[in-house]
């Protein structure tokens, strides 16, 4: 068997498979948050929160009502973004125009909130749900096994990742949301209900977090907690890619789970601590982060 | 003349109202000191103790966010560093008063703090937020890899020790009073920092860093100063902890009790001297209240209730608002 570094290249690719997949799930979630961050200013703790609600409304719903993966698709991320607005709504709206650090504390007394009801509910022990039928399996790839459910995630993140991209950074529609953030007395006086759009932008963040959790229901295990942990490594992305820099958050997301997978295969101990190396490194370089304007 | 006269009057009698101020409040802190002396005879010394060490941390988190209006969230690092240095001192090296081992571990979370200062002083309000929390949790994981915190199980069986060699600290009576004694020259400490000059440059930079630069002051060594004294006072608070619950664990370093840190002082009040004991007191309380109760499980939910209740309704926390109310029904 071939190696590379000491390393047989099965393993080394399988890792980088690995690395590839949480680093598409790490730039759904950074670009949720960025998205959040640079329009709103807020800082949403709540976002572990709503990417563990989008997986665990996909398990109930299917237990439940038996609804499917391809509606849960869209309808879980639909009925979390809901669930974001109403928490915009009542209470994110509230604090508006006092310091950042609030919606911080804010969103994380909601995150507490939702995780601790879920636990007593479910316990901690994990959901099971099954890889919907069309993906199970995989194909050979000489050098290594590519499941087909995560060639389908990572091309679909891949795909709504760009998409929203585009549509801040080129349309009309992200134009008046980038506008309303800016200024949005004067957007006002154009006729936009700009907290409609705040509401909306909120929504959306929360919609991706939530989609992102439909997407790892089948392949990781589903509980109230599984959103603290990831929740903190998608901070430090967000930081090394630049806060509201959201081509940023993606590059950084994906190079992120690469860099994890390739430190499990070299040195496994410290490979949950990697990316926050990597971010005290960037900062005493770069301290606006790789992609981020100096503030 | 008359002018005169009468400016000396007014004099007097602001003198006056000052010093009746000052009476009252001598007469508050003297009730307190009491009730501080008298409540290990009715109550479990150890649960005291435990306020006595998060209010010392809350105290400490306090002087930056309500200072100097950095919020740092990762100040369990402090307090963990402090708990297993000691911890691992104490249990390893005979011998060894137990002064010496809380020492050991409040320089070394000074000097964590420090690092932890300089990499992240130079980020305002929010990043600041994430770059010490990220910090702190790549101390958490240096302590989940390394085996002599005893990883899940936590460094059980810490040695209390004796103070300077004599006062036996298994005694809980010693113990609280060696406690409070540390906790009140700290409080005292804090008091005298923020009424400082310094205190004051802290408060500029607070209100507008801008114009503290443009006055001329370094700003970023005073940020650093009081970020390390602060991280002491947490490390401080931590290696008391583990000398008091004879246990140090991951869960300290854990970024919730960076967390509930902010919550005490936030509910508390941030910005006032008492607001983050009055806070950590309450929240203590809750918890082992609710711990007691058909809530237990329902811990979480109701601090996240409480947090999210503070920051919509009363951001200036308990003794905030009562400052609040006295000021506007006494003037």
């Amino acid at each position: 068997m071939s190696m590379i570094f000491g390393v047989p290249v099965a393993v080394l690719s399988g890792q980088l498979l690995i690395g590839v997949i949480n680093g598409a799930f790490y730039a759904l979630l950074s670009l949720g948050l960025a998205v959040i961050f640079g329009l709103l200013k807020i800082i949403n703790f709540a976002h572990g929160a709503m990417y563990m609600l989008g997986a665990m409304v996909t398990v109930i719903m299917f237990d439940a009502l038996g609804v499917n993966y391809w509606v849960a698709l869209f309808l879980a991320p639909v009925l979390v973004g809901v669930f974001g607005m109403l928490i915009e709504y009542f209470l994110l709206r509230r604090i508006t125009g006092q310091d950042h650090i609030y919606s911080l504390l804010l969103t994380f007394g909601a995150a507490l909130m939702i995780q601790g009801i879920l636990t007593n509910i479910y316990g901690v022990s994990g959901l099971r749900y099954s890889i919907p039928d069309l993906f199970k399996g995989g194909v050979n790839l000489g050098f290594m096994f590519l499941p087909y459910y995560r060639a389908w995630v990572i091309l679909v993140a891949l795909i709504v990742c760009f998409g929203t991209w585009f549509m801040i950074e080129k349309t009309k529609l992200g134009a008046y949301l980038r506008a309303g953030t800016e200024d949005a007395q004067l957007m006002q006086g154009f006729g936009i209900n700009v907290p409609l759009l705040i509401s909306l932008t909120y929504g959306f963040g929360v919609m991706l977090a939530a989609f992102a959790g439909v997407l790892a229901a089948p392949i990781y295990s589903v509980t109230p907690v599984m959103g603290s942990h990831i929740l903190i490594v998608v901070f430090a992305v967000v930081v090394i890619g630049g806060m509201g820099s959201i081509g940023g958050a993606i590059i950084t997301g994906v190079l992120m789970g690469v860099i994890e997978g390739l430190t499990k295969t070299f040195y496994p101990p410290a490979s949950s601590a990697v990316i926050f190396l990597v971010m005290v490194v960037v900062l005493m370089f770069r301290p606006a982060g790789l992609f981020g304007k100096e503030a | 003349m008359n002018e005169t006269v009468k400016q000396t009057d007014i004099q007097k009698a602001i003198l006056e109202q000052q010093q009746s101020e000052h009476r009252k409040k001598m007469i508050l802190n003297g009730v307190l000191l009491v009730l501080l002396l008298v409540a290990p005879l009715v109550m479990y010394p150890v649960f005291l103790m435990k306020i006595l060490c998060f209010a010392l941390f809350a105290v400490a988190f306090n002087l930056l966010l309500g200072y100097t209006g950095l919020l740092s969230f990762g100040h369990a690092a402090f307090l963990a560093t402090g708990g297993y240095t000691t911890g691992y001192l104490l249990s390893n090296v005979p011998g060894l008063s137990t002064e010496l081992g809380i020492l050991a571990g409040t320089l070394m979370a000074t000097v964590l703090g420090f690092g932890f200062a300089l990499l992240s002083i130079r980020r305002q309000g929010i990043y600041f937020a994430m770059v010490t929390l990220a910090l702190a949790q790549l101390v958490f994981f240096f302590f989940v890899q390394s085996s002599f915190t005893g990883g899940e199980d936590g460094m059980q069986g810490i040695p209390r020790g004796e103070l300077f060699g004599l006062i036996d600290l298994n005694d809980n009576l010693n113990l609280y009073y060696f406690i409070l004694v540390v906790f009140l020259a700290c409080y005292l400490l804090v008091q005298r920092t923020v009424g400082s000059p310094f205190g004051q440059v802290l408060n500029a930079i607070k209100q507008n860093e801008p114009r503290a630069i443009s006055l001329g002051y370094n700003v970023n060594r005073y940020k650093i100063l009081a970020f390390v004294i602060s991280a002491a006072l947490a490390g401080l608070a931590g290696s008391m902890k583990s000398v008091v619950f004879q246990l140090a664990s991951l869960n300290d370093a854990h970024w919730h009790t960076s967390g509930e840190v902010i919550l005490m002082t936030l509910v508390g009040g941030a910005g006032t001297l008492l607001g983050p004991v009055v806070g950590a007191t309450f929240v203590v309380n809750v918890e082992y209240q609710l711990a007691q109760g058909p809530l237990r499980d329902w811990v979480d939910p109701i601090l996240g209730g409480i947090f999210v209740l503070t920051v919509i309704a009363f951001r200036s926390g308990i003794v905030g608002e009562i400052q609040k109310f006295m000021r506007k029904n006494l003037s």
